[in-house]
């Protein structure tokens, strides 16, 4: 069962359907009068939700930006094709007014890497949990909600996991003060 | 000399102190050795700053372990916890009574001295459980079921090995047991293949037993310290940790002493030479045989990694059980083939 | 460890659940090496449930990645996992080279892939004692650190470092290898196969630690790949996953070496896996030493080091699985986001399902096998 980058592709293309998942970029918020100096130029959304990556530069060969509402759907189909859930990752575009949450796949097989994103508002940062499709998720998503505060709709155990069990804080946030 | 050694009170006053400075030094400076062995097995020193070469170590150790404050942690069961230690000490202590060093060299010469032996260091178990039970400690308690379990298991195939000796000698006396071997290395038990070809079988089940029953490794169930810390002691500090250190060298010593009088010839000399033996070589035998059988406790101990528990288990239920009960019969077989012969032709 | 009130009143219902007891292994127990706790409810000496609870040494790498420029953070790498220090140097110079187009001279590469096989056969030596330890055997421990001793002494003489190696730099080395250290790399390389054969002889062929670890602890490849383990742990479960040869990085690609792979997805196989893996990294070694280009071991790096817009990844095969970095830049001189994936966190995760019903002895056997670095996991 190993998949080939044009089937991902395809099947993605399908998932995505005709009109492109990008959410539409909202206007930034942060940086105009209150001059918030750390307001960092965020780098372009891609033209296309699904691209194909040039592994020697980026390090990873599939890309594909996903609605938070396909992200479940996504990691199934990437499940379907036998890819390994490699980590969870989360950046905050303060500027934005958006949490990007990444999901990197790897294949044990076929030496496909590919990436899911996804951006949720940074008011209602929520998204489905996958950790019904891939169980390790499970700890990464509790490590995104403790470094990030997102939270993950029907995650069974959302505590914090390397945080202390009483923090209520995200430092990895822009705007986290110790 | 003894003329005053035949009266009773000062015979036995006379080995009790024997037998404890005897067990006392031992427990002491086994530990030592076994550290000294273990360093050179693992290529390194060993313990080598206190004294020359490390001989003051011993001390160092048991005034460490004297300095320390007694802690009884809350909820023991106090009774018990503190009992624990010392019924732990008895038995070895109890056992040497009547283990014959030379051939007039011991305390009671009990003619039932092998039931004796095993009537008491039985109790070694239950010292260890009603140490880990008392202690409110789950590690503890965990080490405790092991400990029965462990000792349950054991207690029969050692008691099958000895039972074919039994039927060999005829006799519970030690000293008598010792006493049949004589003649020769070859006419000791472990080699008297005429016997029981399986003695040397019967040998080994009966140190893998000894090994199990005083909890060395690779049996070390009761304190498998990668597992529950240290097991039934975990909860014992200072001279409380000490005496059970105590108790398991001097279980030691026993085992390897009723390893030498059962299989050994005790203080029979390897040949059958008039200047080998005597009142004076007996002693000398009878250590240089236990300690050949302490090293090699320790060489095991160092060398291979520990049992499973369930693993331990099924080694007696399924293979040290049967494999005594055929070498039980056989020996039975075997003495009466002579007379079956005799009948039929 | 007290059997406290609220510890055994603390069933998954808030009761105590009848029949069963709750035992903390850890945070300080001689099996999990280091601030690692395990929360097993247990029936007797079986393991119903054994949840690992983690984050006891978290240092939050991520943030300080965040706060300060890349020369800063370069220290950082090696104290996440500090038994194979030059692996995760190596994926964060390799991450921030890939971001910024640096190059490196094929000399630094083949450095650095001589010194992260010599950190991997001293990690590969640690694991092996640790378990052997945690198998009750402890002589082993000493041997093994005999001969890491050794490597630790060539790296030393390298970059002054015995354990958190800083040696890689953007673009290259912060020194060249001298004489000294090439030689005595040979020696090391002709010194360890008789004794890999002695271990072979004395331990692994041995009947209890073949009892202690055949058969326990099976992990399946579709556990596996569910859970994202890798290193020895997927390769122990047949599959051929090594990022090496699945994402090339450095001149491994120019090196012949095979990926040891033992399907019978149990301890033992795991076992096998590290054992193979140090003969493989001896064969790296040999043959990166015969291949070593002269030149110079640092590249044109610019003189302040920004990173484009975008996000790179790279990864590495650590001594414990695939440890990538993943780097977001929003051009400035400090990362915008650093992601530190390390191999323990998901090789640990599945612990919770993988004991279920084991009896202790074998979960710790497991345990050990699964070759965890605390740091590592909590970052």
């Amino acid at each position: 069962m190993k998949p080939s980058l044009e089937q991902l592709i395809a099947d993605f293309t399908q998932l995505i359907g005709p009109v492109p998942a990008v959410p539409a970029v909202s206007p930034p918020i942060a940086a105009d009068a209150a001059g918030s100096p750390a307001a960092p130029t965020p780098p372009p959304p891609p033209a296309h939700p699904i691209q194909k990556v040039d592994h020697a530069q980026r390090g990873y060969d599939f890309d594909a930006t996903v609605a938070p509402a396909q992200v479940v759907a996504s990691s199934e189909l990437l499940d379907r094709h036998g890819f390994a859930l490699d980590t969870m990752t989360g950046v905050d575009w303060i500027a934005q007014g958006e949490m990007e949450v990444v999901y990197d796949f790897f294949h044990p097989t076929a030496n496909i890497r590919a990436v899911v994103r996804t951006r949720v508002p940074r008011q209602t940062p929520e998204l489905p949990t996958i950790a019904h499709v891939f169980p390790g998720a499970n700890w990464h998503e509790r490590e995104t909600h403790d470094f990030l505060g997102i939270r993950f709709l029907g995650h069974p155990n959302l505590t914090p996991l390397l945080l202390p069990e009483d923090a209520t804080f995200h430092p990895l946030r822009k705007d986290y003060q110790p | 000399m003894s003329n005053l050694l035949s009266i009773e009170p000062v015979r036995i006053l006379t080995y009790l102190v024997g037998i404890c400075a005897f067990v006392g030094a031992n427990a002491a400076y086994l530990v030592l050795a076994e550290r000294k062995i273990a360093g050179r097995i693992q290529r390194r020193p060993g313990p080598n700053e206190a004294g020359y070469g490390g001989w003051m170590q011993p001390f160092a150790d048991v005034l460490k372990l004297f300095a320390k404050q007694v802690m009884i942690p809350p909820g023991t069961d106090i009774l018990l916890y503190c009992a624990a230690p010392l019924m732990v000490m008895a038995p070895p202590l109890m056992c040497l009574a009547v283990v014959p060093f030379g051939e007039s060299l011991v305390a009671r010469n009990l003619d039932i001295g092998l039931l004796f032996v095993f009537a008491f260091g039985s109790i070694n178990v239950m010292a260890l459980m009603l140490g880990g039970w008392a202690s409110r400690n789950k590690y503890s308690i965990i080490s405790a079921a092991r400990v029965v379990s462990q000792n349950v298991a054991y207690e029969i195939p050692m008691l099958l090995v000895v039972i074919t000796l039994l039927m060999v000698a005829g006799t519970l006396d030690l000293n008598e047991l010792i006493r049949q071997q004589a003649g020769g290395f070859w006419n000791w038990n472990l080699l008297r293949v005429w016997v029981n070809p399986l003695m040397p079988v019967t040998f080994i089940i009966f140190f893998i037993c000894m090994l199990a029953e005083t909890n060395r490794a690779p049996f070390d169930m009761a304190e498998s310290e990668s597992e529950l810390v240290a097991g039934a002691f975990t909860e014992y500090g200072g001279m409380g940790f000490g005496v059970f250190f105590m108790a398991e060298y001097s279980n030691i010593v026993l085992g390897c002493c009723l390893g030498t009088v059962l299989f050994l010839g005790g203080w029979q000399s390897p040949l059958p030479l008039a200047a080998l033996s005597g009142p004076l070589w007996g002693p000398v035998w009878f250590l240089l045989k236990m300690y050949a059988l302490i090293f090699t406790v320790m060489l095991v101990r160092w060398t291979f990694p520990r049992t499973q528990f369930y693993g331990l288990l099924n080694l007696s239920w399924k293979i040290l059980i049967p494999l005594s009960l055929f070498s039980l019969l056989l020996t039975g077989a075997m003495m009466k083939l002579p007379l079956v012969l005799q009948r039929l032709f | 460890m007290i059997a406290s009130k609220e510890s055994l009143a603390d069933g998954p219902d808030g009761q105590a659940p009848q029949e069963t007891f709750i035992l903390n292994l850890g945070p300080q127990h001689p099996a999990t090496h280091g601030v690692l706790r395990v929360r097993t409810t247990m029936d007797g000496e079986w393991i119903k449930r054994a949840e690992p609870v983690i984050g006891y040494i978290h240092r939050m790498h991520e943030k300080m990645g965040e706060n300060r420029t890349l020369a800063k953070f370069l220290p950082n790498p090696s104290r996440i996992d500090y038994l194979s220090a030059m692996h995760y140097t190596h994926a964060f110079v390799g991450a921030v080279e890939r971001a910024a187009g640096i190059e490196v001279p094929p000399r630094a590469e083949y450095i650095r892939v001589i010194t992260s096989e010599l950190n991997r056969i001293a990690s590969h030596m640690v694991w092996w004692g640790a378990l052997l330890s945690d198998l009750g055997g402890l002589t082993p421990f000493l041997y093994a650190f005999d001969d890491r001793e050794l490597i630790l002494d060539l790296l030393e003489g390298l970059c002054g470092a015995r354990l958190t190696y800083c040696y890689y730099r953007f673009g290259g080395l912060c020194n060249d290898v001298d004489d000294e250290f090439l030689q005595g790399t040979r020696a090391f390389v002709k010194h360890m196969p008789p004794r890999l054969k002695m271990y072979r002889d004395l331990v692994t062929d041995n009947i209890i630690l073949r009892k202690r670890l055949e058969g326990i602890g099976p992990i399946s490849a579709e556990m596996c790949r569910k859970y994202g383990a890798t290193g020895p742990v997927i390769r122990g479960s047949g599959i051929a996953y090594d990022v090496r040869r699945a994402e090339p990085y450095s001149v491994y690609p120019r090196l012949d070496f095979q990926i040891p792979v033992y399907p019978e997805c149990d301890s033992m196989a795991r076992y096998l896996v590290h054992m193979a893996e140090m003969e493989q990294s001896l064969r790296i070694i040999e043959q990166a030493l015969d291949q070593l280009p002269a030149g110079p071991v640092m590249g044109k790096v610019p003189r302040v080091l920004k990173l484009p817009p975008g996000d790179t990844c790279y990864a590495v095969e650590a001594a414990r699985g695939r440890f990538m970095v993943r780097i977001v830049g929003d051009g400035k001189d400090t990362p915008y986001r650093v992601k530190l994936r390390t191999p323990c966190f998901s090789n640990l995760s599945l612990f919770e399902e993988a004991s279920r019903g084991m009896i202790l002895p074998d979960a710790l056997a497991m345990l050990g096998s699964l070759d965890l670095v605390i740091p590592d996991i909590d970052r």
